[in-house]
This record gives structure tokens, sequence and C-alpha cells, in this order.
């Protein structure tokens, strides 16, 4: 496949990965062993895991699978919110893939439609505006979920919505924004961070310039890179460089997709319709401030939240306080008690077990070789 | 009222009530495309000649499996020609030649005689294809909403010859593991076809009988351990199967595996993996290491192993699961399914 093989030639992989050893080897990198990097995206960390990376690395990196999976950090109170939108008898329930298997205090999306609940998946955004103009007299919500990456066709769908007049089309918006949980992470005193390799596909929306603050305010280098294991090999490289040479900058390795001014016609399709809210709930890392978007009044027609009630009662629940440590890289997924025993794929108990980019996935579904 | 049927006829409850409507739908749709002497007799049951299935070996094959799929017609096939393939499948893969079907309709209200007739001419070429007879059958009507179009089952019997013995218990470590062709395209096409996607690959379902491919391969090496068409699940199903019952390990290496460009696209856009997608025309096969060259040129020759290709190899480590050496060296476990694949999107 042209653009994807390319950046898995294992010819290339060792070149890499030799480069990287001898760069490990630099007396600056020895003294401050082991280097501790955080893959902020799901994405990479699938990748990780899906091409065996850690066990080709040299001894003393140490890669920190960071909250970047949208579907890791969906509270349990919100699937139950989707539970209450789909229990209404008009409504068909459209949500992508992902979020079906996530539990709830209950239950999940999946078992609440084998007991007959409305629930249909999509492919986009699109396809649930489809929805609802083909069923005149049923409501059709979407649940809107994921980082910047998806945020721009969400905003652009309620766009089209409202300018075809669809009055039965409605979001759940579940978006939530990477960077000020970045933030977060680095002001909690306990993280011990060296650097990151930054997400791709947010940056391709979002641009270089939100994550200046790191490498300037916290003096950590900043890696934006692709998925394929060439991408990610030289985003590492990349960052070693930075810190043999004491430097920190934001640097981009995923030229090929992303610009450093981001995809201005997609930041303003998401600003005229989203607005930051005050604080937003994540699974295992709890309330944190301006992590999440809200549908702006202009478009409270289509706000599922003002539209339906929803269950009162929030709160950060007790029992995935594990699930936060892996989160903010304090513990291995294998080191969890519950990992591989009572939490599996198959029965999740907390998210990072659900989708195949959570860390505890990816790191069952690839790794229990060494680990069990 | 006219009884007769046209393709634009909707099927009605009175198709299946077992009057004379259901009597006319049998005999033009069904028994005009399938002919046959037994069908033509019209009795309750299929009455099959023992001296000839004892001439043919000495173990009769029996199985059985039901059909259902969304869309009912996707390129390269349809459920008739999966019915029928699928159950020739599962007898060729036990080594069995497959001889008779039964095949049971259940409809749904409402659909058009013409997809009927498409899926059971479907049927029909497939069968003449496999060399197999369907000698008895059934229709149902379920009222619209009881059901979704039409679900097929077909049962087939086949008869193993004398000395063939296929068995997963029989892997052994050193042995190697031969897929006999591209891995995924089923699955792949009917995501695809179900069109709420906005793709456009050229894609093409694997549905085809593989009884005279594994015929040839016995030939080739009558010391094949096992067996297994990967349907459903895919060859990850497979494996691990082979693994648990023979007790050892399995091993895949990730450059071997003959993947189409289209396929690897599907799942790069979806986050799936192709060794998790069905395959309606495709086995798996272990056998001893030594055989494994010569057998892989012979299996190249015949046109439904022409991309056959070693894949791995049984370990010598007694515990059941199955890896994945990545092209890069890393080292990965390949999971069993884990129920419905959900695509990755956000």
């Amino acid at each position: 496949m042209r653009y994807v093989d390319e950046f898995r030639d294992p010819l290339l992989a060792r070149q890499l990965l030799d480069r990287i050893a001898q760069r490990m080897r630099s007396p600056s990198l020895k003294a401050r062993l082991p280097v501790r990097i955080m893959e902020v995206c799901g994405g990479h960390t699938h990748s990780i895991f899906r091409y065996g990376l850690e066990s080709l690395l040299p001894e003393g990196i140490e890669l920190i699978h960071g909250p970047g999976c949208p579907v890791c950090v969906l509270p349990r109170e919100r699937v139950d919110d989707c539970l209450a939108i789909a229990a209404q008898p008009d409504v068909i329930f459209a949500t992508f893939g992902d979020a079906m298997r996530v539990p709830g205090t209950q239950k999940s999306l999946q078992q609440a439609r084998s007991e007959g609940l409305d629930i249909r998946m999509v492919y986009s955004p699109l396809d649930a505006l489809e929805l609802a103009r083909k069923n005149p007299s049923r409501r059709i919500v979407f649940f809107g979920l994921g980082f910047e990456t998806t945020m721009p066709s969400t905003a652009l769908t309620l766009k089209q919505a409202a300018d075809e007049g669809v009055s039965n089309f409605f979001l759940l918006c579940h978006h939530i924004t990477i960077v000020p949980t970045l933030k977060a992470l680095l002001d909690d005193g306990d993280v011990a961070l060296d650097g990151f390799i930054g997400p791709g596909h947010v940056s391709m929306v979002i641009g270089l310039e939100p994550y200046a603050f790191i490498a300037r305010q916290f003096q950590k280098p900043f890696i934006v890179s692709g998925f394929e294991p060439l991408d990610i090999l030289q985003s590492i490289l990349i960052l070693l460089e930075q810190l043999a040479n004491t430097e920190a900058r934001v640097e981009n390795q995923y030229t090929r997709v992303v610009q450093p001014a981001g995809n201005r016609q997609a930041q303003a399709a998401v600003a005229e319709v989203f607005e930051l809210r005050e604080r937003f709930v994540w699974r295992g890392l709890g309330e944190i401030e301006h992590s999440g978007v809200r549908i702006r009044p202009a478009y409270a027609a289509f706000d599922a939240e003002r539209v339906f009630d929803l269950p009162a009662g929030r709160g950060e629940q007790g029992e995935d306080v594990h699930c936060g440590q892996v989160l903010k890289g304090l513990l291995h997924p294998h080191q969890c008690p519950l990992f591989g025993k009572v939490c599996t794929p198959s029965t999740p108990i907390g998210a990072l077990m659900v989708s195949s980019e959570g860390a505890c996935s990816a790191c069952y579904q690839y790794k229990r070789t060494e680990v069990l | 009222m006219t009884l007769s049927i046209n393709d634009h006829t909707l099927i009605t409850m009175a198709h299946g009530a077992g009057g004379r409507a259901m009597r006319c739908l049998i005999e033009e749709v069904f028994i005009n495309v399938f002919g046959g002497e037994q069908l033509l007799r019209m009795e309750d049951q299929a009455r099959l000649d023992m001296a000839q299935l004892s001439s043919l070996g000495d173990r009769l094959a029996y199985t059985t499996d039901s059909y259902v799929i969304d869309p009912l017609e996707f390129p390269g096939g349809n459920i008739g020609s999966l019915a029928v393939n699928g159950t020739v499948n599962d007898l060729a893969v036990g080594g069995a030649r497959p001889l008779y079907l039964s095949c049971a309709f259940i409809i749904e209200e409402g659909i058009e005689v013409g997809l009927l007739r498409r899926i059971v001419e479907g049927m029909r070429d497939a069968a003449l294809r496999a060399g197999v007879t369907v000698v008895t059958g059934d229709t149902k009507v379920v009222p619209r909403g009881k059901g979704d179009k039409v679900f097929i089952n077909t049962s087939g019997i086949g008869v193993i010859e004398h000395g063939v013995n296929l068995h997963a218990t029989q892997c052994q470590p050193g042995d190697k593991i031969i897929v006999s062709g591209s891995l995924g395209d089923h699955g792949a096409t009917i995501l695809q076809a179900r069109g709420d996607l906005a793709l456009e690959a050229d894609l093409q379902s694997d549905c085809q009988p593989l009884h005279g491919l594994v015929q040839l391969m016995l030939a080739e090496c009558p010391d094949i351990r096992a067996m297994r068409d990967a349907t459903r699940g895919g060859i990850a199903a497979v494996l691990h199967e082979f693994a648990t019952a023979s007790g050892f390990a399995m091993r895949l290496h990730e450059e071997m595996l003959p993947v189409k460009p289209e396929v690897r696209g599907v799942c790069e856009i979806l986050g799936l993996d192709a060794l998790h997608f069905a395959n309606e025309g495709r086995l798996v096969a272990v056998v001893p290491a030594k055989h494994a060259e010569a057998l892989l040129r012979s299996m190249r020759q015949h046109p439904a192993g022409q991309d056959a290709n070693i894949i791995g190899e049984v370990l010598d480590k007694a515990v059941a699961r199955v890896q994945v050496a990545t092209a890069l060296g890393g080292e990965r476990l390949l999971e069993m399914p884990d129920g419905e694949l959900l695509p990755r999107i956000c």
C-alpha cells in the first residue's frame, strides 16, 4: 500500500533503532536515565503495541501511555446519559462503534441495544444526519465523541442541519480537548516525564502553537508525530536529540500531514459551533478546567443536553482509581491488580480496556506474552 | 385470484401457508431452477443410495450451517452461493467428498420473487460448480418485521475416503501453517457492500468451493495434520482452535501473510485486523515441514490455491496461544476476535 508501507520498512526501522541506541549512549542522557516519554495519543499507543516497538527500543527508554483516547476517558455517567436519551421511545441513538462497549454504571450501549433500544452504529455524523432526514417522525441523537480530530466534522454537520432546517437532529456533545489535560498532568507534581510524543491528527487541526507552553514553561520537548512505526521511532530520536542538547522545543515530525498553523477552516467551523466548558469530567482523571466543549447558544435547538432530561447525580467514581494512575503513567497496565484477571477486553471494568487504543487493551491484546 | 408469479410479485404469507400459492412458488422458483430427480419427485424426504455412498469411502461426514447476511447480494456472490459453498467447505476440510445438500429457506413477507430467484440461481450455480445436488428442501414465510429478508439453512452429506484423518489435535511442533489464498476479502467486501462507508475499493468475495483443492492436497500429502476453512473469526479464530486442540503455540510471520492492498486499506481506515475478517473460500492447513514446499507448489496450480502461502509454524511451546512476528522484528499476540468487530473512528 503506497504511503503506508514506506513507513513500516524494517531496514529503515533498524537504522533508526541503531541511531536511538547510539544517542542513548551519549553522556548527557546516561546521566538522566530512564528517559520517560509519554505518547499522548491512543493511536500511538496502538501502534507501539501492534509493532512491538517497546521490545525493540534500547533499555533506559520508558514509554508512558497517555490520556489521548477519547473512549478511555469517557465517564460511566456519560454513558448513562446516552442510555437515558436512547430510552426515549421516539429516539434513534447514533454513535461511533468505539463507544458501544464502554461500560456505564449499569450497562453499555451494546447491552442496551440487545435489550431493544434503537442504537445504531455510524461512521460519520453525516450518516446520523441522513438518518434524521429519512426518519422525520423520530428524533435522532448523535453522540459526538472525540478530540479536535472529529470535532470539525461534527461542527460542519450541525451547520448543515441548521442550514437545512432539520428539526429532528440533535447532538450530545462529548468533544474534549487535549491541551488543558496535558497542562493539568504537568501541573500535577507526581508525574515525572522527560518529553512528549504529540498527537498527529489533533495537530493537523489545531497546529503547533497550542503546545508552545509545554516547551517554554515546563522545559519538555514535544514532538508531533505520525502513527506509523517509523514515524514513532523518528520522533523518539528527535526527542532524545533535544534532551541530549538540553533543548526543549515543539517539533513537527509529521510534516506530510501537519501544517504549523493547522487547518484554519476546521478551526473556524469548530469556533462557530462550540465554546469551551468551564470544566469537564475525564474518567480516571476527574474534573479538568476548560477540557471540553459544548454547543453555543446559537445552536441550542440541536443541543441534546438542553432538550433531554439527563440523569442527575454526577461526580467522579472511586473504582477507577487504577485507571487514573495508568493514565498518568504512575502504573503500568499490567501492574493493575485487575488487569487480565477481572478486567479484559470482553469484560472491561475500566475504560482503558475498552478501546483498542486504550493502554490496557493494547497491552492485553499484543503483549500478554511477556507480562502474564 | 391469480396464482401465477413473476419476478415483481411480492412474497406474502400465502406463499408459506401450504396451499396453492406455496406450491406455485416452489414449482416456479425452486424446482424450476434446481431441477434434479430427487426434488422433482416431491416426496417428503430424499432417499440416498447406501451402496453408492459406501463405494466412495468408509465414513459419512454430515454438517449444517445457517446463513444470515446483510446485504443478501454482494460482489462475488449472494446468500445462495454462500449457503452452498459454506456447507461444501465444512465437509471438504474434513477430507470429505461433498455429495448432497438440504436447503431450508425462511423468507420475510414482502421480498420480491426476482430476488429470491437470483438467490436460488446462485445456489444452483454454486452446487453445479461444487458437484453437489440439492436433494431436499423447505420453505417458510414469516410476517414482515419477524425476519430479515431471507435466512437459509443448508445441511450437507459427504463421504470420507478410507485412511483420511484430519484432526486439529495432530498438530506438532515444527509443522508449517499454510493458507490457501488472500485473507479477509469476503469480510472487507461485505463491509463495503453495506454501503454505509464511503469506500470505493475494488473488492470481491472469495466465496468458492474448496473440495477440489482439498482432494489435490490430500493426494499430494496424505499426512496433512489438520484443516479448517477460515470463516467467521477469520484465520485468527482457526489458529486459536488449532492451538487449543493441540496444546501448542502457533506463530505467524507478518510479511508472509497474503492480504490484498484493498483489504489492508479497509483495515487501516477502520482500525480492524484482516486476520479477524471472515473468508468464504480460504482454508488453513497444518502440514509436516518436510512436505510443505511441495504441497505449496501443487496448491498454487489449483485455481482456489493460486495465492497460497506458508505463513507460519507450530512452536515447541506447550501453551495455547497465537503470536505474530512483526516485519520490524517485534513480536505480538494475536487475540481471538472479541465478539462484534467494532470499527475505530474517533
